[in-house]
């Protein structure tokens, strides 16, 4: 348990609900759920294993104070931000970016679940496409395969060789930027200072919202 | 041309279901004149289509029968049928008021023997029965219309087949040459009951209503259980005529949703639930219903219906609103979704979906010829710079019948106090 966790959960104590409404981006509308269970029965991962709790499981946790296991499921995480819910809830929550705001929140918690694909993809990419402004696909694709270890990462090379083979005739996808350098934006250092900017910002909201 | 008697002293309704009805009888039998206009061309409204009442499960047409016998016996309400108000000027205890007629095209020397309805060959979209089937162009609208006259559809007026309903006619009841007309009226109070329609299931995208065949409306299984409806009173599948023993409720089928209604429509949950027992009457265990709601309303009184349902075992509920609905090889609706008691998925195939779709006031988005204040989902309220224009039934709130006549009546009594008041001032 990280430091900023266990000082949130003290300060909100017993309720996790509030934490949430103040805490986490769009959280103040948990609340609004009726718990229809449009939302889950919409979600197109729903019909297949490997999440935890649906939408409105979560929202109901989320007021029954189940903090641990809300923050450490992988539920947020899972959400492919189809928006099927988001158009679909008669109560017009932003379902997906309620799921976000969660995710976030947790990552920033430091309890977010290690080793949670969608999670090491959102940090891989953002890596990647900071440094020069674009991404560089060949290196987003290796770091992803081979997470797993060497022999995984070649068996699902080999699986996606069509696609890959496919993009680089359509000339989506450089082979030669494994080695490198690659495409990249014309003021990196323009964008460097925008994206170091929006980051204090952020960090400044969140902080004075923690601190309140 | 139509003589209508009215002055500052007489009350106006606007629609002749049964909101309008009851608010005329009530003002007509404290010895008010009235005038009840209706654009339908025959009285009762909703009501009439249905088939049986809940909670008592009594038939619609006993207590229509009872309102139209109040009806007749009264000298001092006059009714026009097929007839919109187009205009209101003026204030309370001196409104003026245009009216337009459409033209029936048959005058009261009619005996409804039905002679016409045989002669006439084209057909047209059966309204009464929610267009399930078709209807001849020369017909009665439904069995208990009242003014119990045919009415020639204008859409055959002026070709051959208007001509075969004339010369059919022994009794010189068919006016093929009635035009349009527009009649001015006084009026001291006005009220309002426009009623509701049902909301458009098609704006509900993922129930495909419209696209499959076997997914219907709570209003349509009405008529499907009706002996006067379109199957004979047989639960039958729309696709294919087979018999539907397994019949699923969606309920709050565009109520309760920012999407589409605002409002809970109130009368939906319980219209299902006395769905329930047509399923069970025709099929008898063989029959089987699944309720599927977010939580069910059974508002006051009728917990107790509510109960006796749940307790049969031929029916079954699922707390979810259902996500979507797809259609198997066999044209069977199967419904999507999260039971969010236990999170339990399903994808249960059914004969027949109902969806409960709810009330939508005619008021919204009809351009009503006066100032009148509405709330945010169309129904209009009491406004007090307008103070002799009443709202009552559906017009001012999701209501059931019952509810909608003691609203009629509270209308009525509102109306009669401006018109004496009126009275009062003149003597």
């Amino acid at each position: 348990m990280s430091n900023a966790n266990e000082q949130m959960a003290a300060r909100y104590k017993n309720n996790f609900l509030k934490e949430i409404e103040e805490q986490a981006e769009m959280g103040e509308w948990v609340k609004m759920c009726m718990q229809c269970g449009v939302c889950s029965g919409s979600c197109p991962t729903n019909f297949h294993p490997g999440w935890d709790h649906p939408p409105q499981e979560i929202f109901m946790m989320i007021r029954a104070g189940k903090r641990e296991e809300v923050l450490t499921s992988n539920s947020m995480w899972m959400c492919t931000s189809c928006y099927n819910c988001y158009v679909r809830c008669p109560r017009k929550l932003p379902i997906t970016h309620i799921m976000h705001g969660i995710a976030e929140y947790a990552y920033r918690l430091g309890v977010a679940p290690k080793f949670q694909p969608t999670l090491h993809l959102s940090q891989t990419f953002w890596n990647n496409c900071t440094k020069t402004g674009r991404v560089n696909e060949v290196k987003l694709t290796q770091s992803l395969y081979f997470k797993d270890g060497f022999m995984a990462g070649i068996k699902k090379g080999l699986e996606m060789k069509d696609v890959a083979l496919g993009l680089v005739k359509a000339k989506r996808l450089n082979i030669m930027e494994a080695l490198g350098g690659g495409h990249k934006c014309k003021d990196i250092k323009g964008i460097q200072a925008m994206l170091a900017k929006a980051k204090e910002l952020e960090a400044k909201r969140k902080a004075a919202k923690a601190a309140a | 041309m139509t003589s209508v008697v009215a002055t500052n002293q007489t009350i106006l309704v606007v629609g002749g279901g049964i909101s309008g009805m009851t608010a005329a009888l009530e003002a007509a039998e404290t010895g008010k004149q009235v005038v009840l206009v209706e654009r339908n061309p025959w009285l009762g409204g909703r009501t009439a289509q249905l088939y049986r009442y809940f909670p008592k499960m009594c038939h619609p047409t006993c207590g229509l029968e009872i309102n139209l016998r109040r009806l007749k016996a009264n000298p001092r309400i006059q009714v026009l049928t097929l007839a919109e108000v187009t205009g209101i000027s003026g204030t309370k205890g001196d409104y003026s008021v245009t009216v337009k007629l459409t033209p029936r095209h048959v005058n009261e020397n009619c005996t409804a023997c039905g002679d016409c309805g045989k002669a006439v060959s084209a057909e047209i979209d059966d309204a009464f029965n929610y267009n399930l089937g078709k209807i001849k162009a020369a017909y009665l609208p439904h069995s208990m219309a009242y003014p119990q006259r045919y009415v020639i559809d204008r859409s055959i007026v002026g070709t051959p087949e208007a001509d075969k309903a004339k010369a059919a006619c022994k009794y010189g009841a068919i006016d093929l040459e009635q035009q349009e007309e527009v009649v001015s009226l006084k009026a001291g109070a006005i009220v309002w009951a426009t009623g509701w329609k049902p909301y458009d299931a098609e704006k509900i995208t993922p129930y495909r209503y419209g696209e499959f065949p076997n997914v219907i409306t709570n209003v349509e299984f009405e008529r499907l259980a009706d002996p006067h409806g379109p199957t004979g009173g047989k639960i039958l599948r729309p696709s294919d005529g087979r018999e539907a023993k397994n019949v699923a409720f969606i309920q709050c089928a565009g109520s309760r949703d920012e999407n589409h209604l605002r409002h809970c429509s109130r009368f939906c949950c319980m219209g299902s639930l006395k769905q329930t027992h047509y399923v069970q009457e025709a099929y008898g265990d063989a029959g089987k219903s699944t309720i599927y709601y977010i939580d069910i309303r059974a508002i006051d009184r009728f917990e107790d219906f509510y109960a006796k349902v749940k307790a049969n075992p031929n029916v079954s509920f699922i707390k979810s609103k259902v996500a979507r609905i797809s259609q198997d090889k066999d044209q069977n609706p199967v419904l999507w979704g999260v039971n969010t008691e236990g999170y339990k998925r399903y994808s249960n195939p059914h004969d027949l979906v109902v969806l409960a779709v709810g009330m939508e006031p005619s008021v919204k988005g009809v351009d009503i010829p006066a100032e009148v204040m509405a709330d945010s989902s169309g129904f209009i309220m009491a406004d007090p710079a307008n103070a002799g224009i009443f709202g009552a039934g559906c017009a001012t709130n999701a209501l059931d019948v019952n509810r909608a006549v003691q609203s009629a009546t509270a209308a009525a009594l509102r109306a009669i106090q401006v018109v004496n008041k009126v009275a009062r001032a003149e003597a």
